[in-house]
């Protein structure tokens, strides 16, 4: 069916100025993406995986320069860093790509990839149903660049993407292709701010019995626009697990959409969001597929909110017919430190299996009065003792984060937003 | 040590008045106990002291060492030497029992202008006071008295008082939900806090927490008023004959 004008006029103004490389050994998936894009339009605020999240501002033609303020997390994480400034990846400035049983390779390199060329597009066009994600057909036709990683053993050390802005009036797209051959593991990390409206969609590919750790910390720039997009197929007993941090923001929309593929695997995702004020929105939006036996999923979202910010949650469960044995956890938490702030949370399970154990919850809350006078009367003041309570109710969350240094490096993070918007 | 003079206090909420006049003076290194039928305003009086919302002073004072208590956020008074051992300890899941002490005992000693106590050192002083209430290491471990029966949660709460070393400790029916062997092992940590330099002001509605822990005072309470006081022997005429006589001979 064809688009109306409207919407065809719409998609055309926003993919104008965006520069299309049609060869090459991405060519073929680039041009397939644009067809989806075409087929399904911007999406509006009237849709319904929109309701809660106006995406006007992402699929607008132009986004205002903003002052980028961001800094890398991680710094104390021994990684090999990538870096990528204005969305292009810096040679000079990132380490020397050579990891023990890692290849690295950038996305703009003109080189065909072969494993890499059957994956590019082909994740994030999987998960195109049920549910149209047409920003993710935006990054696979138009990024301009993203690195492309094979693990094929253990690395010995963290793969570290350092998003950096110098312009900071651009609008960045990237596209990352992960794959994790049978028993492999690899961590990614993912810091910094890449521009003032970023939009970003990751291909992950976990073979049987590898363990991939995504850990990322998004830019603390305030008014920054972000989209990101995580397709990832979990095989027989592979283990992939997610996590993100974020602080402030405009607009934040964070999609994860996992496959699970094999019996016997584990999928976390998991995030914590802390947001100061009105122009405040963060959107977690979460589809798990358990396509087979015996596997584990869990969902663990925690949002701070305050002077009027809101929180967005859309999670999903879909346990497919003969996905027996299916463990599925989802919880999602907001803390609002005031009565201005809005959680907005649509749980779902959809299961077509019966033997199954499913578990969903959302809650909203206050900073619990009696703990806070508890924590003052043994001498912790005020705002210490509340931070305490607000780190506490993170601790789920961040409880997800398997490597100690890494999560320590988040909680100080954290520490310090609180410090700063203590008022 | 503490002295508090007609003091009177309303719900902030609603026009409830629970305390009428409280008149109160505690000695350094002396142990008083108030005992008075639900109601009489005994816990709102401790709460008061050390500082929750809810409640209106609208008459009176508070002194801990001639410093004007009433006028202190929670956490001044505490570091300035005053301590409730709670009715009803609260449970903090997330936070862990040792960070807890940790930052409490550091909190304090910054607010007095002292060092820090090193992890170190804390870890050796927490496990010297643990060990003498039964405290075993992996209450330690556990978020702050999240899953700790009633008798964990009291000796919980006088190991705070242990680490924190106040000048006025008030028990608030540290008794209550307390079988006889847990009473007496609170007993003996809080009688090995007794020395000279500071006092104790223990709530209780029974006279068998005073059997151990001995009070040189001992205060009846009543309508939001001491309505009468005397000596350890006062807490056994109410244990014999209830409130009902000595509320009716004061009327």
């Amino acid at each position: 069916m064809a688009l109306p004008q409207a919407k065809l006029d719409q998609l055309s103004a926003r993919i104008a100025g965006l520069h299309f490389p049609a060869t090459g050994w991405q060519g073929k998936a680039r041009g397939e993406a644009l067809e989806r894009l075409g087929a399904m339009g911007l999406p509006g605020k009237r849709d319904e995986y929109w309701r809660y999240t106006d995406p006007t501002a992402l699929t607008a033609p132009e986004t205002k320069a903003v002052e980028g303020r961001g800094e890398a997390a991680f710094e104390s994480i021994d990684a090999v860093k990538l870096v990528f400034v204005d969305g292009v990846f810096d040679a000079a400035a990132s380490d020397d790509p050579a990891l023990a049983g890692v290849e690295i390779t950038r996305l703009a390199e003109v080189a065909d990839i072969h494993w890499a060329g059957d994956l590019y597009g082909q994740l994030e066009a999987a998960g195109q149903t049920p549910v149209q994600r047409p920003l993710a057909a935006i990054g696979s036709a138009f990024a301009t660049d993203g690195v492309l990683i094979r693990a094929t053993a253990a690395a010995g050390r963290p793969v570290a993407l350092v998003y950096r802005s110098e312009s900071y009036s651009s609008d960045v797209i990237l596209h990352h292709v992960v794959k994790l051959e049978e028993g492999a593991e690899l961590t990614l990390l993912e810091s910094g701010d890449a521009a003032a409206r970023l939009l970003t969609v990751m291909e992950v590919d976990v073979a049987k019995d590898a363990r991939f750790h995504h850990v990322r910390s998004q830019g603390r720039t305030p008014e920054r626009l972000v989209a990101t997009h995580i397709f990832a197929r979990i095989a027989e007993g592979a283990l992939f697990k997610s996590f993100t941090v974020a602080a402030n923001g405009v607009l934040t929309r964070n999609e994860a959409v996992l496959d699970i593929v094999g019996d016997d695997a584990v999928a976390h995702v998991a995030g914590v969001a802390v947001g100061d004020g009105r122009d405040f929105l963060h959107d977690d939006t979460v589809f798990i597929t358990h396509g087979a036996e015996r596997c584990e999923s869990r969902q663990v979202f925690k949002k701070v909110l305050k002077n009027g910010a809101t929180g967005v949650f859309q999670g999903k469960i879909l346990v497919k017919p003969g996905a027996q044995k299916t463990d599925g956890y989802q919880i999602s938490q907001s803390l609002l430190l005031d009565g201005d702030s809005q959680f907005l949370a649509k749980p779902e399970l959809e299961i077509y299996a019966d033997d199954v154990k499913c578990s969903h919850g959302s809650t909203s809350g206050a900073i619990d009065d009696t703990a806070l006078f508890y924590l003052r009367s043994r001498g912790v003041p005020e705002k210490a003792a509340q931070s305490l309570l607000v780190l506490a109710f993170l601790a789920e969350a961040l409880a997800e984060i398997e490597d100690e240094a890494i999560a320590e490096d988040l909680r100080a993070r954290l520490e310090g937003w609180l410090d700063r918007h203590d008022g | 040590m503490l002295e508090i003079k007609n003091l009177h206090v309303k719900l902030e909420e609603e026009d409830k008045v629970i305390l009428r006049g409280v008149d109160l003076k505690v000695e350094a290194g002396k142990v008083h106990a108030i005992m008075g039928p639900n109601g009489s305003g005994k816990s709102t009086l401790s709460y008061v002291l050390s500082g929750r919302d809810g409640y209106e002073v609208t008459e009176g004072s508070a002194t801990l060492e001639d410093q004007e208590l009433l006028e202190m956020e929670p956490e001044e008074r505490a570091a300035a030497g005053l301590f409730l051992a709670f009715q009803y300890p609260v449970e903090i899941p997330g936070v862990g029992n040792m960070t807890f002490l940790r930052t409490a005992l550091n909190a304090q000693r910054k607010a007095r202008g002292e060092d820090e106590v090193s992890a170190g050192d804390f870890l050796k002083l927490v496990r010297e006071k643990a060990a003498s209430l039964k405290i075993d290491a992996d209450m330690m471990k556990r978020p702050v008295n999240v899953g700790f029966s009633g008798g964990e949660k009291k000796r919980n709460e006088i190991l705070q008082m242990a680490l924190l070393e106040p000048k006025m400790c008030i028990l608030d029916e540290t008794d209550s939900g307390l079988d006889v062997d847990a009473m007496k092992l609170v007993s003996e940590g809080v009688n090995a806090l007794r020395d000279e330099g500071r006092a104790f002001l223990v709530i209780t509605h029974y006279q068998r927490l005073l059997d151990h822990i001995k009070p040189d005072v001992v205060h009846i309470m009543a309508n939001g008023r001491i309505v009468q006081t005397g000596g350890p022997e006062l807490a056994l005429e109410v244990e014999k004959n209830g409130y009902a006589d000595i509320l009716a001979g004061v009327q």
